[in-house]
């Protein structure tokens, strides 16, 4: 970030107030701090309670392999904007352990345990320390540098028997069992007892068992195939009537190895699968990652490339909030029809990505520095008319539809309450948090592309509940129409690449963490690059994990019909849950 | 409908009945009754299911083809559709959905993921492929498959239910198929019809790796 971007403030040197407890970060190409683990708690509570940093908004954790370092990143935030305070513990492999920030933010709750699944970092102090994304008793913490895939064929792509020789062949060949498993050695199938989800419905069934007057809870299962779920997602509540006392999401059914995959990739094959991360919005994706790689290798996008990239991730927008629109009346019962509606909205939208990019939902569009084509003719006159006719007038439609339904508002009003405090805390972003009374838009909190020059409102509204986050989205469809409405206006001629466009990008070492206020909220690229051409550690901080964190704290007290509500308001997309 | 598909040929309508009756045989009416009532099993897994909920609306409108029922329950459908990338975590609960429905059931594999493991097949939590645990009828390849190719894949789909004939039918045999061993999860995913080639792979001598050079495949 350049030095006249800073927005709110200049990140203090906490190395100097920490003196002896935190150290910078000098090795080339990296940012931040490094804090040592005995001091971490103290150093966090400092600066979220002095030094208003309260949002903490990724945790994960980095496998130095050739120096036997396990490196713990965080990436701290104010709430009031401004750039990220990044620190970072420093722990041995093959003793990882680290204390966890659990109890002074919520939102390291599902990251430190997707940390201790995939890369075997024990958190001391949380207390749900339960794998995530893969399953109890999975052999393994596959995103260690040392761990391999059964289909394990090389370190890193492109692989030889691939590229240059070409060798066509299964891979299923190598492997013993023609499939893509592997078992430890002595491993007897016969012996082993499933450790199915004991410690998760004990915890459910625990609930209730103290009170004065003895009265049953029900634990219900719903998912991983409900109708509700908007994919494959799980939850497990405990009931006391109707009511939910109890409730934990269970996820991991669409994990999909994006992040190790990623780190055997070279930089530019990674480009479509982020498409496939939250594939609602797709461009908004590979925005994120773009960003993240150009950090690393200094280049600036044309003028128009940015305007073009605006564009489509304003247009993604406006098309993922109308879809959640659909999902809204679907999950409050009016099955299927109200879909159509948005649905019909849609299909014009991608019949522009289609256009641009040749395919309708993976657009795999963007380029390190710039976009990988042109707008084809007569686009832009066809964006012209959606923007400034059908656009505002469907919305109407929908506000006038939607907005003061009866039905609509007896059962959002008040209903999946969540406090500025607790949205805060539990790391919650895009819509959700901004529902909270929380005015935080990482378009205005630290501004990335065109988006400073661009005049928009940054939506908020008070309330915390259901209706509230219909209705940010709803403002929000309106001003991205209104930045809609200034590109197509603005929008220069010129170049659309920095660079000749290439297969094999060159991207120093270092890290970098590029971030995007992408429809569900803040979608963050973690990378670390040593060089070579693939990169070192691959992260995605995916808004809707961190959101799903929240969702407790909506549904317990409420009816367990409004879990479904919640859960559609929250606006999840599995893939991106998963990854 | 259209009377000409149905209609048996060899016999003769008196001329003030054409147009309301139709001679046909059993085997023809029902296939043709079956073939145009075809409801899928809601059932989205990955990206491909959002492909799969477009062409249930007015662009596509799979109401055209007597497929818009789409139940969330196994008890009342007529094929599923795995429409998304199926992980080792999922596919126990695919299994048992898929031993839930009534027969004759069908299954459609949309996209590159169900059919073979797709962009990620190289995870180490995916399976390459539904057919691995469960038969599948038709695929339709693509990343996602467009609507269009969809759309296609149900009607090849229908084409195969319009040939069926009760008498030679499997699903109307003797002892018809026992359900599908629910795979378990183990440390990696178990398939119970396998458990002796797990047992006799993790209990091999473990030999010095002789680093095996890929060679080129004939054929
Ligand atoms: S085939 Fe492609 S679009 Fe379909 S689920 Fe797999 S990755 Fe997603």
């Amino acid at each position: 970030m350049s030095e006249e971007q800073v927005t709110v403030a200049q990140i203090p040197d906490i190395s100097l107030q920490f003196e002896g407890r935190v150290v910078k970060d000098t090795r080339a190409g990296y940012s931040g701090f490094i804090v040592g683990a005995e001091h971490l708690l103290d150093v966090v509570q400092t600066l979220r309670d002095e030094l208003g940093f309260d949002y903490l908004s990724s945790v994960t954790g980095v496998d130095y392999l050739p120096e036997g370092k396990m490196e713990v990143v965080y990436h701290l935030y104010r709430s009031i904007g401004g750039p990220a305070l990044v620190f970072k513990v420093q722990v041995p492999r093959d003793e990882a352990v680290v204390p966890s920030l659990y109890h002074i933010f919520k939102s390291a709750d599902w990251q430190e345990r997707e940390a201790w699944d995939l890369m075997g970092i024990r958190f001391v102090g949380h207390p749900d320390l339960r794998r995530i994304l893969t399953w109890e008793g999975f052999a393994g913490h596959p995103l260690r540098k040392d761990w391999k895939e059964p289909y394990f064929e090389e370190e890193t792509k492109p692989y030889k028997s691939r590229w240059p020789e070409g060798i066509t062949g299964y891979i299923e060949d190598n492997n013993p069992y023609h499939d893509n498993l592997q078992y430890p050695a002595g491993f007897d199938p016969e012996t082993w007892i499933p450790q199915a989800e004991e410690a998760l419905y004990a915890s459910a069934q625990k609930i209730g068992r103290d009170k004065e007057l003895h009265t049953d809870t029900v634990v219900v299962n719903l998912g991983p195939q409900h109708p509700s779920t908007h994919g494959v997602f799980r939850m497990v509540a405990a009931l006391d009537g109707e009511q939910v006392v109890f409730l934990k999401p269970v996820v991991g059914y669409l994990h999909r190895n994006h992040e190790k995959i990623g780190e055997r990739n070279t930089y530019l094959q990674n480009m479509p699968f982020t498409d496939r991360l939250d594939y609602v919005s797709s461009m908004s994706n590979n925005f994120g990652y773009a960003l993240a790689v150009e950090k690393l290798m200094g280049i600036k996008p044309p003028e128009r490339a940015d305007y073009i990239r605006v564009m489509m991730a304003e247009l993604t927008r406006w098309m993922n909030h109308v879809f959640s629109f659909g999902f809204l009346w679907n999950d409050l019962g009016s099955y299927f029809t109200p879909m159509i509606y948005a649905l019909e909205e849609r299909e014009l939208i991608l019949d522009i990505f289609e256009a641009v990019s040749g395919s309708r939902m993976m657009c795999n569009y963007f380029r390190f520095g710039g976009v990988a084509r042109d707008l084809p003719e007569g686009v832009l006159n066809k964006v012209k008319e959606l923007v400034f006719e059908r656009m505002p007038r469907q919305l109407d439609a929908i506000d006038k539809m939607l907005s003061t339904n009866e039905i609509v508002r007896n059962r959002c009003i008040g209903c999946g309450v969540l406090t500025a405090e607790q949205a805060i805390n539990n790391g919650a972003s895009g819509p959700n948090l901004r529902a909270s009374g929380v005015p935080y838009d990482i378009r205005r909190a630290d501004p990335y592309s065109i988006y400073d020059r661009l005049d928009f409102d940054v939506v908020v509204h008070y309330h915390g509940d259901v209706y509230d986050r219909y209705l940010t989205r709803l403002d929000e469809a309106r001003q991205s129409n209104r930045i809609l409405q200034q590109v197509v206006r603005d929008i220069p001629e010129g170049p659309i690449m920095t660079g000749k466009p290439a297969y094999q990008v060159r991207v120093p070492a270092g890290e970098a963490y590029g971030r995007v206020e992408a429809p569900k909220g803040e979608l963050g690229f973690y990378i670390v690059s040593t060089g070579k051409p693939n990169p070192w550690r691959y992260h995605v901080r995916a808004p809707s994990f961190i959101n799903l964190t929240s969702l407790e704290d909506m549904c317990r007290g409420g009816k367990i019909a409004d879990v479904v509500l919640n859960l559609g308001a929250i606006d999840i997309v599995l893939g991106e849950v998963d990854r | 409908m259209s009377d000409e598909t149905i209609q048996s040929s060899n016999y003769e309508i008196p001329p003030e009945m054409q147009g309301t009756v139709s001679i046909t045989s059993l085997d023809k009416v029902y296939a043709w009754s079956r073939k145009n009532s075809m409801w899928p099993m809601m059932f989205g897994l990955a990206c491909c299911a959002i492909e799969m909920i477009v062409l249930a609306a007015s662009r596509f409108d799979i109401a055209r083809f007597g497929m818009e029922v789409m139940r969330p329950s196994p008890r009342q459908s007529d094929f599923l559709i795995v429409s998304g990338t199926v992980t080792k975590k999922m596919v126990p609960q695919i299994v048992r959905l898929y031993n839930q429905m009534p027969e004759p059931k069908y299954v459609v594999s949309m996209g590159a993921c169900a059919s073979g493991g797709g962009p990620f097949k190289e995870g180490y939590s995916v399976v390459s492929g539904i057919d691995k645990y469960i038969p599948v009828d038709v695929y339709i390849p693509g990343c996602p498959p467009t609507p269009q190719a969809l759309l296609n894949g149900l009607i090849a789909l229908t084409k195969k239910v319009d040939k069926e004939r009760i008498k030679t039918s499997e699903w109307y045999a003797k002892g018809s198929e026992a359900a599908v061993p629910v795979p378990v999860l183990g440390p990696d995913l178990m398939d119970p019809r396998k458990y002796a080639l797990i047992y006799e792979q993790t209990h091999r001598p473990i030999e010095p790796e002789i680093p095996a050079e890929t060679e080129q495949k004939e054929g």
